[in-house]
């Protein structure tokens, strides 16, 4: 299957990869999927005292279109607020990335991790 | 010089021979009769042909001509062999006995059976991969017809052990058809040792043309079969439709090619095989699926745990090679040979199968050893489950958000 460009850009040149140190503050993180679906996703965000995410970085095991999608919503949620950024949708996702219907679910995963990393920060400052 | 990218998956298709390309293409123009025609020279000379074709494959195998019966390829063949052979016996029983592991045109076929009213019992495989031959004769009962058990597993290939389910078969009266599509060239195949009663050929994982297969049919003692293509009566009756001459005669010569050469070409791709094996064995966490010491010289199927299999595809894209990962298709189930052996799925999803084959060289698995050993580091940079299992977390213990 061929893929996108953008794809193949992220794929070739992930963005934010790697994980936050264990004692940093305002870090909550999202992981998704499962090894025996052959995708795992980490996304984890670094949350400013505004509420604003400041930094995100991402892990990701899968195929291409999952590493794709898990390294451009790092980018995308950076500077937004949680609310903000539990508006990105996996369809926005799916098409910025040009995503063919077989890959659908990883643009869905991408946007599964946005939401359990926000609901893991809302969950440790008791909101 | 090396020219990228290099064909690793020699499994799935080979090219066609030039000696064979050379050989085939005078009866595309020239020589382009009809070999059913019997009432001109046009048609003598392209049956001569055939029948020439028909010897080389039959020699190749050690079978008298007259058991070869050509047909568009293996998956064809094995329909024809299965169905054929279930429909013809089914007054003596309705009960088949394949394996889990059996590619998809005879399970399929199988499955095809069930829905006219016929049992199928489907072998589990040990962990190796190879049928376990106590498992197979407790699944036969006295209404078994028909067996079907590949010769070289595509995936893996392991060599199952083909004489001795004969031998039980042959002592029970049960037909016995075995798909060798993968097996030529590779495995000595001597149908006169073997109680086998129908093989499956193909032309094009050895180095002839797609399109064209052949089905064994054992003469002694006779096996019969319900045709399941009708029409002019071609091939005795078992399987109607012009003969492709161009197409026969390319499969004879790569059979002949084959037969003369396989020895010495074995070795030489064995070596091959043993230094990629070699080469990545020092990566931490590297599994070979299959066993070793029954298999084909030609296959290694890998599992580099930790990184996906299509991604790892699309970091080494300069290498031709095919995964057991499910990623590309529309399913998120992995190999289903590879969890037959066990396996667990993560490592399923991590497979990369390499086959070698007889354009291969040194060269480009040394090319293909380095290219692993660069991507695979990177790939595992970027994977969470080799972050969990490198800080001590058990994998299996922990509770995945499925999806």
């Amino acid at each position: 299957m061929a893929y996108s460009e953008k794809v193949l850009d992220h794929y070739e040149h992930p963005r934010n990869v790697g994980s936050f140190g264990k004692e940093e503050e305002g870090i909550a993180t999202g992981m998704v999927g499962a090894p025996a679906c052959g995708d795992v996703m980490k996304l984890q965000i670094k949350v400013g005292k505004d509420g604003v995410i400041e930094d995100a970085k991402f892990k990701t095991y899968g195929c291409g279109s999952a590493i794709a999608s898990s390294s451009l919503v790092t980018e995308w949620v950076k500077g937004k607020t949680l609310d903000q950024a539990l508006e990105i949708k996996n369809t926005q996702i799916a098409e910025e990335l040009a995503l063919p219907p077989v890959k659908i679910h990883c643009s869905i995963l991408a946007e599964d991790a946005i939401k359990a990393a926000v609901a893991d920060y809302k969950k440790k400052h008791g909101e | 010089m090396l020219k990228l990218p290099i064909y690793l998956d020699y499994s799935a298709t080979t090219p066609v021979d030039p000696r064979v390309a050379e050989k085939m293409i005078p009866y595309l123009v020239e020589k382009f009769g009809n070999p059913a025609s019997r009432s001109h020279a046009f048609g003598w000379e392209a049956e001569a042909a055939v029948e020439e074709a028909r010897a080389e494959v039959a020699k190749l195998v050690n079978a008298d001509p007259k058991e070869i019966i050509w047909t568009s390829g293996a998956t064809e063949s094995n329909n024809l062999a299965i169905k054929g052979a279930a429909h013809f016996y089914s007054s003596k029983g309705k009960h088949l006995i394949t394996v889990k592991t059996e590619h998809k045109a005879v399970l399929d076929t199988c499955r095809e059976l069930e829905r006219e009213g016929f049992e199928v019992t489907y072998l589990d495989v040990m962990e190796n991969g190879l049928v376990d031959l106590e498992a197979f004769k407790a699944a036969l009962r006295p209404d078994t017809i028909v067996v079907s058990v590949m010769f070289v597993n595509n995936e893996i290939g392991v060599i199952q052990p083909i004489a001795e389910i004969g031998e039980i078969c042959r002592a029970k009266g049960i037909i016995f058809h075995v798909d060798a599509a993968q097996a030529t060239g590779k495995v000595e195949v001597d149908l006169e040792k073997l109680k086998v009663d129908l093989m499956s050929f193909s032309a094009h994982k050895t180095y002839g043309p797609k399109g064209i297969g052949a089905l064994y049919v054992r003469r002694k003692p006779r096996v019969r079969l319900e045709a399941q293509m009708h029409g002019g009566g071609h091939e005795r009756g078992f399987r109607s439709g012009t003969l492709p001459t161009h197409q026969i005669v390319g499969m004879g010569e790569a059979f002949r090619i084959a037969r003369e050469e396989m020895g010495e070409e074995n070795e030489r791709i064995r070596t091959l095989r043993d230094r990629l094996l070699k080469g990545l064995t020092d990566i931490e966490h590297v599994y070979i699926n299959g066993d070793l010491e029954h298999r084909i010289p030609h296959n290694l199927n890998i599992s580099f745990a930790y990184v996906e299999g299509e991604s790892m595809m699309m970091a080494i894209k300069d290498l031709a090679v095919s995964s057991g990962s499910a990623c590309t298709s529309a399913s998120l189930e992995p190999s289903y040979v590879l969890r037959a052996l066990g396996r667990d799925d993560e490592l399923a999803h991590s497979s990369i199968r390499f086959t070698i084959g007889r354009f291969n060289t040194e060269e480009e698995i040394d090319y293909a050893i380095r290219l692993l050993h660069e991507k695979i580091g990177k790939l595992r940079e970027l994977s969470p489950l080799w972050e969990m299992v490198q800080e001590g977390v058990d994998l299996n213990t922990v509770q995945w958000a499925a999806h």
